[in-house]
């Protein structure tokens, strides 16, 4: 892959501005508005050259040696001593899985049900979240539980549990060395070589992992704890790292002149120090799992993802739904239990509870945990939740519902997504794609260096030399466009709504927690809709990014501005400025770097929607890797494909931080995105 | 303190609903467990049954109904697997897979796995009864209005009727899922049709456009294929292209004709037909007709019912054709 390097052959007679470096005088976004006029103008003349275009169904040698690559490991794999390896560790995963689903989830046969039933799982579970964080906890976990048999998807949600805890588990194992090397080392280059890493297992398309981890381990269990577990593993290395690196120097100066050992340095000051950070890592780690759920079921994961991905295929909304809304509640169980379990201990010791009383309480719902165990083995309707219609009802409600609304409001919509895609989709599409390749090259690195400076440079050649060298120019640049659109959509809701929400803590109140079940939900419940509502085109697959990206930019917007100082507030309305003068001149202005954040993060969170964009009419990259995954001889074509959505999300992640100037592209964990670096 | 007996009080109720719930359920977990060893002896050991579940719904017909037999009839344990083809396919060699129910021909793959030239984890189980068409189809709206689209010669007339936000200025062509061979992008090339093919990229979606356009007459042609349920919903019409002879499909670059009738077939695991037994007589004598197939599908995508009752209902209802797939011995 070295070849990537290989710097993009410049043409002698391309034309933009040469002069990279803004000048002072004109400000940077003159600059680049020169730079795209004259793109625009050289694009007049040479529509249409050199676009390389690559059919749908047509592949390259490169991707002919990609799939053969795969092909010669997969003949090899009773030899291979990696697989074999890869295979026995699956195995491990695939008999711990089984084990605890004989125990909670399925019948354990002869046993017409699991050894223990759906009560002495609550009980126990709310018994953990009572110990681990108080009763408000244990009667959330309680409520999750029962809403999950109540539903009537107990053993896919225990299912998906297993498994979650599983690869969190060794997430964790596996991921705290690393994260304490990433928060001691001095060593740049190792510094530099975990980020990157980091960075590529955040961006690379889950669905192209998908497909070498069967490879690995083999499908079901083993391959979901595996993905899931690849999936997972970044956000408590980088957040546990960071907090680790952020301990202060003068504290780690004073214990260090008291004599102490470098692994007493790491267990009694570092790791105490960094408790709070670590566990942010950790729910960062459960809800990246969480969210693996849908993509694990393609390889046969057990969990709430199956149901989600079958009521696709029978284009069932209301029975996606169902599973879907399951899959938030677990994780807001999750995350609450996460969050108030890393607050407890201090929160006891400031409340100055008695530990004695606390031991006792413990002891005696313990016991009533364990009477409700033994009551769930014995009992029939203990065990197996006992079954009712509302599943369906609700199923059947929320279809009615959509069905009424794509009704009534289908020629509307069709009627928008007109406007967009002839207005801006199609013009915008055809400045990127039809241009020849080395026009939009030079155009867009110039774009980087008016925009970025020198620095945005390097990797900008890169990855546009990788671009190049992987034969899906053209369809990268119309996912690139679909992004660049997307974004527009996300910043003008991020914009109001944020704005709004900052402004008023009421809507904030009532938005905060839609915002969360749109991060957790999984794309596939709200496909079928807005194809009903959009058709097969890009716009659907637009719309379907902006609701995956718009909650994250929405909250960084709102705590940008909520985070504006209220003495300048008071200042500019004792001059008798309007609230839209307040709003434009003041709280925007003063938030600009949580709007640069917010924009960078919603041009990577609707990228990292290109694959799902695929299925639902976008073409381009998107259908490409779903093309890889689903054709053995176009394997390499989506690997390919899966690259060149990494090369492009490093491509626009590194120009964005360069260009927001306090926020230099970096190493330093702190200046990261939130669910790079910590929670917002 | 006050906490101390808050928590005592929530202690007691919930102790208090623990009992009662206990005095209702009657003690049934033994019987059923006793039920089912004497079941498990009765029928004898049947083994375990890898079923691969591939993402149609035709498909989960098929394998739902054979399924449910094995286990009811025989015993067996079968385990369905949600996988797309290729995953499946590779799955033969680990022993994760043993069946996949309906296939529509993937050479590349039989080059890998089959006896010859790959490495005989996979073979041919013979045909399902059911038979694949596919090909270029419009709404039946469209076919009754206009009949000339029924005819490829016919289409470059109402090129610009089927133009839409996607296609750039020609006809919209709508390809299907990724999933599926299609050589759409060389015919309309080929043939000379002012059409741009437009991917769907799924199932889902292509539905979804052919249910909107037969609702509101919209101009829409596309690949599609038969046995599928959605044909009892909306009878989507084939348009005719140059008719296709042997080799025709050989050189992708230069398809000019139609597909070919495509008998679905199963393929199974080597190694689990030399293990033998009832299940995997089964399997082999599997075989129904578009129809059953339709209607099945038509349970659990229209009906919504799940899987195991669509095949249970239908097994009911079809006593002797289940008969036939029973093992003689």
């Amino acid at each position: 892959m070295t070849a990537t390097l290989a710097p993009a052959p410049p043409e002698p007679d391309a034309p933009p501005p040469e002069e990279p470096v803004a000048r002072r005088g004109l400000p940077r976004w003159a600059w680049a508005l020169i730079v795209i006029g004259v793109w625009v103008v050289v694009y007049a003349f040479t529509k249409g050259q050199d676009t390389l275009v690559l059919p749908g169904r047509e592949h390259t040698d490169l991707h002919d040696t990609l799939t053969g690559f795969r092909d010669d490991v997969l003949a090899s794999r009773d030899s291979n001593p990696i697989i074999q390896l890869t295979y026995a560790v699956g195995e491990r995963f695939v008999a711990v899985v089984e084990w605890v689903q004989t125990l909670i989830s399925v019948p354990d046969f002869p046993r017409p049900v699991p050894q223990v039933g759906w009560l002495g799982v609550t009980a126990v579970a709310a018994w953990v979240g009572l110990a681990l964080a108080g009763w408000r906890i244990a009667l959330l976990v309680a409520a999750s539980f029962v809403s999950f048999g109540f539903f009537g998807y107990w053993s896919d949600a225990m299912d998906l549990l297993i498994v979650t805890f599983v690869a969190v588990a060794v997430s964790v194992l596996v991921g705290m060395p690393l994260a304490i090397w990433l928060g001691t080392t001095r060593n740049r280059y190792v510094l530099a070589a975990i980020n990157t890493t980091l960075d590529i297992l955040q961006t690379m398309p889950t669905f192209v992992y998908l497909l070498p981890i069967v490879l690995f381990v083999g499908i079901g269990p083993s391959g979901a704890v595996a993905c899931t577990l690849l999936y997972s593993l970044p956000p408590i290395i980088r957040i546990a790292g960071h907090g680790i690196r952020g301990v202060s120097t003068t504290t780690l100066e004073a214990t260090d002149s008291a004599g102490q050992t470098r692994w007493q340095r790491l267990l009694k000051v570092q790791l105490p120090m960094a408790r709070r950070t670590i566990v942010v890592g950790l729910n960062q780690t459960i809800m990246a799992a969480l969210a693996m759920a849908t993509l694990a079921a393609y390889v046969n994961g057990p969990g709430l993802g199956k149901p989600v991905l079958a009521a696709l295929q029978s284009r069932d909304v209301g029975g996606g739904f169902v599973p879907g809304m399951l899959i938030v509640v677990m994780a807001v169980m999750l995350d609450r239990t996460t969050t108030a379990a890393s607050e407890a201990p201090e929160k006891r010791i400031r409340d100055g509870a008695d530990p004695k009383i606390r031991r006792i309480v413990l002891g005696v719902t313990g016991a009533l945990a364990l009477v409700a165990v033994y009551l769930s083995r014995e009992q029939i309707d203990l065990a197996r939740f006992p079954e009712n219609d509302v599943r369906r009802t609700v199923a059947d409600g929320v279809n009615d519902l959509v069905d009424w609304f794509t009704d009534t409001f289908g020629g509307l919509t069709g009627g928008f997504k007109d406007v967009i895609s002839y207005g801006l989709l199609n013009p915008l599409e055809s400045l990127l794609a039809e241009s020849p390749w080395y026009v939009v090259a030079v155009a867009i690195l110039a774009l980087s260096a008016v925009l970025g400076g020198v620095r945005a440079l390097l990797p900008t050649v890169i990855c546009l030399a990788g671009l190049w060298y992987f034969d899906l120019w053209h369809d990268a640049m119309v996912t690139l466009n679909m992004t660049l659109v997307g974004t527009i959509l996300v910043m003008a809701l991020a914009l109001v709504l944020g704005v709004w929400m900052a402004r008023r803590p009421r809507v904030d109140l009532v938005l905060r927690p839609v915002l969360d079940a749109g991060q957790t939900i999984p794309p596939f419940v709200y496909l079928i809709p807005i194809l009903g509502l959009f058709e097969a085109t890009r716009f659907t697959a637009i719309v379907a990014g902006v609701i995956y990206a718009a909650p994250v930019a929405i909250k960084l917007v709102a705590d940008g501005i909520k985070g504006v100082s209220p003495a300048t507030l008071e200042a500019s309305r004792a001059t008798g400025s309007t609230t839209w003068q307040e709003i434009t001149k003041v709280q925007l202005p003063m938030a600009r770097g949580s709007l640069v954040l917010a924009a960078n993060q919603g041009l990577l969170y609707v990228l990292s929607m290109a694959v799902i964009g695929g299925m639902v009419g976008a073409g381009a990259l998107g259908y490409d890797v779903v093309l890889g995954f689903s054709r053995s001889e176009e394997w390499g074509k989506g690997a390919a494909a899966g690259i060149s959505i990494v090369l492009l999300g490093i491509l626009i992640d590194r120009i964005c931080r360069a260009a927001a100037h306090r926020d230099p592209v970096t190493h330093d964990p702190s200046k990261r995105p939130w669910w790079r670096a910590a929670s917002i | 303190m006050r906490t101390l007996k808050k928590r005592g009080g929530a202690v007691a109720v919930a102790a208090c609903v623990v009992l009662t719930l206990a005095a209702c359920g009657d003690s049934s977990i033994d019987d059923e467990t006793e039920a089912n060893e004497e079941r498990a002896e009765e029928l004898g050991d049947c083994g375990e049954i890898n079923m691969a579940i591939n993402p149609w719904d035709g498909y989960r017909a098929s394998a739902y109904v054979i399924g449910t037999v094995a286990e009811q009839e025989l015993g067996c344990t079968v385990n369905y697997k949600d996988l797309k083809e290729d995953v499946s396919w590779q799955g033969f060699g680990t022993g994760e897979v043993d069946v996949i129910i309906e296939d529509w021909g993937h050479p590349d793959l039989e080059k890998k796995f089959f006896e010859g030239e790959g490495d005989g984890s996979a073979m041919d189980f013979g045909p399902n009864g059911n038979v694949g068409i596919i090909g270029w189809f419009v709404p039946p709206w469209l076919a009754e209005e206009h009949p000339e689209v029924l005819d490829w010669e016919g289409l470059n007339e109402f090129a610009s009727e089927f133009e839409t936000s996607e296609s750039g200025g020609k006809g919209q062509f709508l390809g299907s899922d990724p999933s599926f061979v299609q050589f759409d992008e060389a015919i309309v090339s080929n043939l000379g049709l002012d059409f741009e093919v437009v991917f769907s990229g799924s199932e889902a979606a292509s539905i979804s456009a052919f249910e909107k356009a037969e609702e509101n007459k919209e101009f829409v042609i596309g690949y599609w294929w038969e046995p599928h349920y959605f044909n009892a919903e909306v009878p989507m019409q084939r348009v005719a292209l140059p008719p296709y002879e042997e080799g025709c499909q050989d050189d992708p670059a230069k398809v000019a004709c139609d597909y070919p009738e495509t008998p679905l077939k199963k393929i199974v695991s080597t190694s689990w037909v030399d293990e033998g037994g009832p299940g995997v007589e089964a399997i082999q004598n599997f075989e129904w007709t578009n129809e059953d197939q339709n209607l099945v599908a038509k349970y659990i995508a229209v009906d919504k019912m799940s899987p195991e009752d669509a095949a249970a209902q239908w097994i009911e209802d079809n006593p002797d054709k289940v008969e036939a797939w029973l093992p003689t011995s």
